[in-house]
């Protein structure tokens, strides 16, 4: 902590910031642009200055910007000197030159951080009077709209796309007053975190293409602090809506988890979570008959009319089969509803298999589950199997920055704020490490690993073990083993924060296993390590939490009714033994906003609502319960699956949920009660203060203004009134501050963590001592792993349609020699047989792979083939 | 294609550098001494042979005002237009070599021969105003001397 003095007010600070971010926590107004939270200073605007005085004598004072000056002990400095306030208005002035003056069409305008600054500062009128220089606008794919006339050359854009997210595909070219940031060429810009210059940007050169389909401006929003959908990280975002219709995604600060930045799945993948007002048939969100009849035939009754005629006749045996992409009060109801026995967790089964490990090694074992913060500090990475950017790609950009932290500890020692990051990154060059990436094929973090590589799962787990052993000797010896990279066991020992990083896609048990026995090993010899386990979707842990029969078992159940939560079983379990279980069962009931191959087999369908139109709680791979909430107004017949739950709890003549908090408490768990607070007290408006049209948007139903929509599961509002300023962090719809109109209001706001953990490590962690026998690779087989794709793979977001433009057409990827010997090239294809089926892939040539290993792409119908496994392939 | 000379010309800067990347400016001064100009398609070869990718090169290209992703004249003169000889009548030499060559600053005359470019000082400012053709510096001069210097030059 340090005292320093501003305009003669003496306060406490964080000595180890800047000054800027310094008077930002305390949440004074001074104007800046170049300086960003997450990537720190280089002094490049000049908007931050302000006078710095040597003593209480001192009187004349200095210049300095305040991004660039520490906020030291005993600092004297003034925001208010006339001469500081002189030199930031002509600051603004001058990187005015050139812009466009074109706030009425611009996206950015109403969120605008130069507006904000412009204001802040007061320049109000142009003197200029010179032409202004203009530029070719780039078209850079489906995720943003480029619009170079507006840029104020701050470098934000190239800071976090190179120097912070790794992409080679983006520069700033030119000199002088002809800067211009974009690419070489016209193109998609290739980083998965591309969107994150929506928001990085402080002007409106890099705005969402996707909202501008259906713009509404920030002020004309309703917003919801919610919960990514798309992967299991759990991102905290802001969504909002507008006419019913969600219109955007955007970051919401969670500094535990994504911190500033999401990655373009979670923020692009939205606009299929709602009702597609255009085309209501295609959407099709009512309850159906299906291809077999439904059980009732009156096509025209309301959805809960036909449900409740359905649920009366429910007789005989009842099961459930839940979902990791459903919230854990849908699973929860529908447990209740069937009775634990007759309840069954939604993962494949091998999913459940790797999960309940996982769960038992995170809970049981000595090593913490990592929080995406964690990851960032690590100071050294070993990855075991995990293609991190496809399979939970916000962690992809932590693990960036994990790169960093072994030289920074250097470079802080030498004096160097670590906050300068242009000193910093000087200092650095390109020393970083260690990570040690060992995956079955190529992956995006390659660029900066100490060292990479490639074999087959049970080869990985080899190597796992092999290093576990290394470092402590109680670890299972692997006979026969000989170290790929060397000084891995000795680089994960000389840190002091190491984190192993593994997951469920390679769907290796072994695998799982030899990275605990890594960071236990670790453990034992001092070391604070951590695990980072990336499970496939938003609540799979949760799920895994609440526990339930195999699904394999659901299939042999001897039911008259399953009731199938959010769930495509095609995606969980071959297509004949889903089949034959849907054909089996009397009366197939599914609770889905998907359609999906389950749905077309179903009795009843009944309209499920998605993140964006209920509030439920998930749980991330951390094991952290995060609260989503409710953004489009609820609107007949679409209901939480909850609340489809409860009403069939009632029709059985049992009790039901009115609310949300009212499951909660049925689900007795404290902690994932306090995720957020309950419905009560004062209404947080989910409408910023200057929403306008309240009064005459649905004037075209009627002239009289209908009372808000009534929200029993959210203390928050979908009106204008309220009490906002001192909502929690879960409860925080948007960032928006009187003066500060862009998300960078984000200071302004509490910026504790939020969520609640609900694993924490235990003492046992008796070494696993099971090593896998060597890979042995088949004569005209393949062991074929999934490939996973950030966009594609993952069902909520697949059909999203900028995702669309993004997704790759599935592969099966050989090794050249593989494809030669089978007679395929590029762009040819391979045919096998599975499950009695005849699956035929395009071959896309990826010479990284292990003998006698393929990968196929992970979407649409590849997830029921049950992957990973042999396969024989021939030429088709 | 680069050129086999080109190719091992770069590949020689290459050496006096840590890093590949850390070359290019040398090697893109190779390309041009050749060529005149960087054209894409140099550009891309160099970016390849460097393992940069298009935009960092070009980023680089782009920077340095005496390299050049335009074509230009056979012979590049640059025009110093800063402080000392802009008070020293840069611009009446601007205007008679516009009237000369009918090429403006950045413009190469209609003969191909000559491209005209500003400079910010040329460090010769006790003889501006000041103007380079090619590698060679001529102070003092006046629209008489572009003439002649014109003349020597084509
Ligand atoms: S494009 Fe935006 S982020 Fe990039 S330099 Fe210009 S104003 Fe800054
Ligand atoms: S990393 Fe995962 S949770 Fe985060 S934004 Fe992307 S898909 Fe969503
Ligand atoms: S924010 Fe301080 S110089 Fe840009
Ligand atoms: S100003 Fe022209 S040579 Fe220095």
């Amino acid at each position: 902590m340090a005292r320093v003095v501003i305009d003669g007010k003496s306060y406490e600070v964080d000595g180890r910031r800047n000054l800027l971010h310094a008077c930002l926590s305390l949440k004074l107004d001074l104007p800046y642009f170049c300086w960003h939270p997450a990537m720190g200073s280089v002094g490049a605007c000049r908007q931050c200055a302000v006078k710095q005085f040597k003593d209480d004598r001192d009187t004349a004072g200095r210049l300095v910007m305040a991004c660039m000056t520490p906020a030291a002990d005993g600092t004297r400095i003034s925001i208010d000197d006339p001469e500081a306030k002189a030199f930031r208005a002509s600051v603004i002035e001058w990187l005015m030159l050139n812009h466009p003056h074109d706030c009425p069409v611009c996206d950015e305008g109403g969120e605008c951080h130069l507006q904000d600054m412009t204001v802040m500062t007061g320049h109000v009128v142009r003197r200029n009077r010179f032409p202004k220089r203009t530029y070719h606008n780039q078209d850079l794919g489906p995720f943003l709209t480029h619009e170079m006339n507006r840029c104020i050359q701050c470098y934000r854009c190239v800071r976090f796309y190179r120097d912070y997210a790794g992409g080679r595909d983006f520069d700033v070219f030119g000199a002088h007053d002809q800067v211009y940031f974009g690419r070489a060429e016209d193109g998609v810009l290739e980083s998965e975190f591309s969107g994150n210059l929506v928001e990085v940007c402080p002007t409106g050169v890099f705005t969402d293409k996707t909202l501008a389909r259906h713009y509404t401006r920030k002020w004309d929003l309703q917003w919801a602090p919610s919960i990514c959908a798309h992967c299991g990280l759990g991102c905290n975002t802001s969504v909002a809506e507008r006419g019913g219709m969600l219109r955007r995604v955007m970051n919401r600060v969670n500094p535990e988890v994504n911190g500033h930045f999401l990655c373009d799945r979670g923020r692009f993948g939205y606009e299929r979570a709602q009702r597609v007002t255009e085309d209501p048939e295609k959407e099709k969100r009512t309850p159906e008959d299906s291809e077999k009849k439904g059980l009732s035939e009156s096509s025209g009754s309301s959805g809960v009319k036909r449900f409740s005629e359905f649920s009366g006749s429910l007789c005989g045996l009842l099961i459930g089969i839940g979902s990791p992409r459903a919230s854990m009060e849908s699973n929860f109801a529908l447990q209740t509803l069937v009775g634990k026995d007759h309840f069954y967790s939604g993962l494949s089964d091998l999913d459940a298999s790797l999960v309940s490990l996982i769960l038992d090694i995170l809970r049981n074992g000595p090593a913490r589950a990592a929080s995406l913060q964690d990851v960032e500090n690590a100071d050294a990475v070993f990855i075991l199997g995990e293609d991190v950017t496809n399979t939970a790609p916000r962690l992809a950009l932590s693990l960036r920055q994990s790169v960093r932290q072994k030289a920074l500890e250097r470079i802080g020692k030498g004096g160097i704020p670590l906050w300068h990051d242009a000193a910093v990154r000087e200092a650095m060059q390109d020393e970083h490490g260690p990570l040690f990436i060992a995956t079955p094929y190529a992956t995006r973090l390659d660029d900066v690993a100490t060292a990479v590589w490639r074999a087959a799962p049970d080869d990985l787990a080899r190597l796992g073990l092999a290093v576990a052993h290394e470092i402590d000797a109680e670890a299972p010896a692997v006979s026969g083993f000989r170290m790929p990279m060397n000084s891995m066991a000795d680089a994960l020992r000389d840190a002091r924060r190491p984190i192993v990083v593994c997951g469920t896609s390679c769907g290796s048990v072994p695998l799982i296993q030899a990275a605990a026995n890594v960071a236990w090993a670790l453990r034992r010899q001092g070391r604070a390590a951590d695990l980072c386990f990336t499970v496939p979707e938003c609540n799979t842990m949760g799920a895994a939490l609440l526990g339930g029969g195999r699904l394999g078992a659901a299939f042999e159940a001897e039911a008259d009714t399953v009731i199938i939560l959010e769930n495509d079983l095609y995606g969980r379990a071959g297509a004949a033994q889903v089949d034959g279980f849907l054909g089996r069962v009397k009366h197939v009931v599914v609770l889905d906003h998907l359609r999906t191959r389950t749905t077309s087999k179903a009795h009843l369908v009944l309209p499920a609502a998605t993140f964006a139109e209920s509030s439920g709680t998930t749980v991330n791979n951390e094991g952290r319960a995060q609260r989503f909430f409710q953004v489009l107004p609820s609107r007949e017949p679409v209901m939480a699956s909850w609340r489809w739950i409860s009403e069939m709890l009632v029709a059985a003549g049992r009790t039901g949920w009115a609310s949300l908090d009212e499951v909660l408490a049925a689900m007795g768990d404290a902690r994932i009660r306090a995720a957020a607070p309950p419905a009560a007290g004062q209404r947080i408006p989910r409408r910023p203060p200057r929403y306008s049209g309240r009064t005459a948007m649905a004037a075209h139903v009627s002239v009289h203004e209908a009372p808000p929509p009534p929200d029993p599961d959210s203390p928050l509002a979908f009106s204008m009134e309220g009490f906002s300023p001192e909502a929690p962090p879960p409860l925080t719809p948007f960032f928006w501050w009187p003066g500060w109109n862009s998300i960078q209001a984000a200071h302004k706001f509490a910026d504790g963590p939020s969520g609640v953990r609900l694993i924490e490590p235990g003492q046992r962690g008796a070494f696993f001592r099971e090593v896998p026998a060597p890979f042995t690779p088949r004569r005209g087989e393949w062991w074929v792993v999934p490939v996973h794709h950030i966009f594609g793979t993952e069902e909520q977001s697949a059909m999203a349609p900028a995702i669309v433009k993004r997704s790759v057409e599935p592969t099966l990827a050989l090794r050249p020699e593989d494809a030669s010997d089978l007679g395929v090239s590029t762009g040819g294809a391979v045919q096998c047989m599975l499950d009695e089926r005849t699956y035929r892939f395009r071959v896309q040539l990826r010479p990284e792979l292990p003998v006698g290993v393929a990968g196929l792409s992970l979407m649409g119908a590849t997830k029921g083939v049950g992957l990973p496994c042999w396969m024989a392939l021939r030429r088709a | 294609m680069l050129t086999t000379q080109e190719r091992s010309a770069i590949e020689e800067e290459r050496e006096h550098y840590p890093t590949a990347r850390a070359a290019c400016v040398e090697a893109l001064k190779v390309v041009q001494r050749t060529r005149g100009w960087i054209s894409d398609e140099a550009l891309r070869d160099v970016a390849d042979l460097l393992k940069m990718t298009l935009d960092e090169l070009d980023g680089v290209a782009t920077f340095y005002n005496l390299i050049y992703r335009r074509p230009v004249g056979r012979r590049v003169m640059l025009l110093c237009d800063s402080v000392s000889c802009w008070i020293m009548g840069c611009d009446g030499l601007k205007e008679h070599l516009k009237m000369r060559l009918g090429a403006d600053l950045g413009q190469t005359s209609a003969d191909g021969r000559f491209t005209v470019l500003p400079a910010a000082c040329l460090g010769a400012c006790d003889h501006a105003p000041a103007l380079m053709l090619d590698e060679t510096l001529y102070g003092d001069v006046t629209p008489q001397e572009v003439d002649r210097i014109l003349q020597e030059g084509s």
